[in-house]
């Protein structure tokens, strides 16, 4: 089976300091794998801020050209040629953003944006049919037409918006999702009921989604495979409770050693150490090793 | 353990009044409790549940249209108690940075992109700590050792240093002139997971070292789980539980705290998490009875017309509800908490 996304080493620089001064950040370092292989998966990057992984989503969506490397959807470029193909690509592909309160327009009603969704993508025409499709787009999310007609941003909750956005997402029938951080604006109590949803779009609709955060023990709570990014390299990957349950490169360990625990709450003894900067302290040089369990780990070259 | 701060029906309000059309959001309705010296207690609730609000009259930051309707908020500082619902500007100026501080959320907002941190700290704390000079500079330096920064960052910019680093000074400047009270809201939720960690401890730390007390506020559990001594949940506006922290997470008494501990994703765990349905009340617009029934799972009648009180439910633990009786913890792994908690 053709995977649904190639990623065939990629690489991003970015100059900095001018165009004369000749340097550059590598945002994403030759970062090679494939998302759903064998069917609807949840494929998540995690990282910590300036690991690359926003970068590699937004090169994914073609809002970014890699300076070397080729993406491929379904096992054509996804660099286009001309807008009729870059329109048949983002019916499959459908981008949801981190903050909800900024992806929309405060002063548009929501369901203007599901509209021309419907009709930019499936070519509808009359209403009653744009309607429809409007409707069946936000049941899958647990919301309606009828109590949204109408609506600005400011009149729902943070939790409600995500939806909307996954809604509108949903409308070109995509095959992938791609989730920015989707519940990090998102209140406690509405958190999960999103994270849920991203798990019921696999397994119920068949939509993959790669979901790019921070936070560990939602990765572990949704995932099948991972990746884990530092300062744009791929430090481990492969599938997801394996790694999270037990990593092995010594950034993915420090990553799961800071996660706060609930466990033991009110008889914690934080202790504070000495280097703040843990994380600078690791290489992420060397090559990626293949592991028995299917995993890829990152190791030194000594 | 004496009390530093004991707050007695606090009602603050947004009061507006615009082209004759008056408004009025009750961010902060009707809260008693009190902090003791020496504690770290957790402030939880969502955005718009009004802690922001709370913790804005708690700071001495009330500014119009919020406005103290009634109840009082009294600090009781070693050389003498302030009333702040009552308190002149000049007696708040008096007690800002020198007892009551405040550590701010985004770093990089708070301090001056243009000033050097050396700059930085004389403007905030030169005046509080009437030190000048090479005094000032050596209890600076002093200090920033117990944030292992090294001295040579005061000749440094705010763009300069890491965000770890910029929020340590910030903690920093709020911690150089011994507080007795510092306010923290949200401190660590802008910084990378490996940061975090070691920035809690070291507010833990510090606080245990000058002995004072904190108010934390982060809508972050897991956070609370490992700093605060004891938490209060506050939602639309009311503190809806307070309770020892091992208490609130092992044997929540209010269906909204349980759902919020319960929601809680764990690595080693993926059976399905509970999630709650429908939205947080607008408080221009509040639900009558308890503001949670309409999102509530054990809701009755009783519960859509009368307002629960806070009541003892427990040793140590209030809630705000008509069942409590009834509230179970939601997941498996809190009841085994709990069982191995009595």
């Amino acid at each position: 089976m053709t995977p649904l996304i190639e990623i065939k080493g990629v690489t991003k620089r970015f100059p900095i300091g001018g165009v004369l001064s000749g340097r550059d950040v590598r945002a994403v370092d030759d970062a090679t794998f494939a998302i759903g292989t064998d069917g609807p998966e949840i494929f998540t990057i995690i990282g910590e801020s300036g690991s690359g992984k926003t970068t590699l989503a937004r090169m994914i969506l073609g809002l970014e050209r890699p300076t070397s490397g080729e993406i491929l959807f379904q096992g054509t470029p996804v660099a286009h040629r001309n807008r009729g193909e870059r329109l048949a690509f983002m019916a499959k592909v459908q981008p949801v953003f981190q903050n909800p309160f900024e992806a929309f327009n405060p002063l548009k009603r929501v369901d203007r944006y599901l509209e021309s969704t419907a009709r930019q993508f499936l070519g509808l025409r009359d209403q009653p049919a744009v309607d429809a499709a409007m409707d069946a787009a936000l049941q899958k999310v647990g919301l309606s037409l009828a109590e949204l007609r109408g609506r600005f941003p400011h009149e729902l909750s943070g939790g409600q918006l995500q939806r909307v956005a996954i809604a509108r997402a949903l409308i070109p029938n995509p095959l992938l999702l791609i989730a920015d951080e989707p519940v990090s604006m998102v209140d406690a109590s509405l958190r999960m009921a999103i994270v849920n949803l991203l798990r019921k779009l696999r397994d119920e609709m068949g939509v993959s989604v790669v979901y790019i955060t921070h936070d560990l023990a939602t990765a572990y709570y949704i995932s099948d495979r991972l990746i884990i990014m530092q300062r744009g390299r791929i430090v481990e990957m492969g599938p997801a409770r394996a790694i999270l349950e037990a990593p092995e490169h010594p950034y993915s360990r420090l990553l799961k050693a800071s996660v706060l625990s609930t466990e033991q709450a009110g008889e914690v003894t934080l202790t504070v150490t000495n280097d703040f900067d843990s994380a600078a302290a690791i290489s992420p040089e060397g090559r990626l090793v293949a592991r028995p369990d299917g995993r890829m780990v990152r190791v030194g070259s000594d | 353990m004496a009390d530093i701060l004991t707050v007695d029906r606090l009602k603050a309000y947004y009061l507006m009044n615009y082209y004759g059309v008056r408004r009025e959001v009750r961010a902060v309705d009707d809260i008693s409790m009190s902090i003791g010296r020496n504690e770290v207690y957790g402030i939880a609730g969502e955005s718009s549940s009004g802690k922001t609000s709370f913790i804005k009259v708690l700071a001495a930051a009330i500014r119009p249209p919020l406005r103290v309707v009634d109840g009082h908020a009294t600090y009781h500082f070693k050389d003498g108690s302030i009333d702040l619902t009552q308190a002149t500007p000049a007696q708040i100026e008096a007690i800002r940075w020198r007892k009551l501080s405040y550590i701010m959320q985004g770093s990089m907002s708070v301090l001056n992109p243009v000033r050097k941190i050396g700059k930085i700290f004389e403007d905030f704390a030169s005046r509080p700590l009437g030190l000048s000079g090479t005094d000032f500079r050596q209890r600076v330096v002093g200090h920033l050792d117990k944030l292992k920064l090294d001295p040579r960052i005061l000749n440094a910019y705010p763009h300069e240093l890491s965000g770890g680093m910029r929020q340590r000074v910030t903690i920093g400047l709020a911690t150089v002139c011994n507080p007795e009270f510092m306010i923290a809201d949200e401190p660590t939720t802008a910084l990378d997971v490996v940061v975090q960690k070691d920035v809690l401890a070291l507010i833990k730390d510090l606080q245990r070292d000058m002995g004072s007390s904190i108010v934390f506020v982060t809508h972050d559990m897991a956070v609370h789980a490992n700093i605060a001594d004891r938490v209060g949940i506050i939602y639309a506006g009311r503190l809806v539980e307070e309770a020892p922290t091992r208490t609130l997470f092992a044997a929540p008494r209010h269906p909204y705290t349980a759902h919020l501990v319960a929601s809680l994703p764990r690595i080693g765990d993926t059976t399905q998490r509970p999630a709650l349905d429908g939205r947080p009340p607008n408080l221009a617009d509040p639900p009558a009875g308890c503001r949670f029934h309409p999102r509530c799972p054990l809701a009755i009648d009783k519960c859509k017309t009368e307002v629960p009180p806070l009541v003892e439910v427990g040793p140590g633990q209030r809630s705000a509800c008509w069942r409590w009786r009834d509230v179970e913890p939601l997941t498996p792994g809190a009841s085994r908490m709990a069982e191995a908690h009595q």
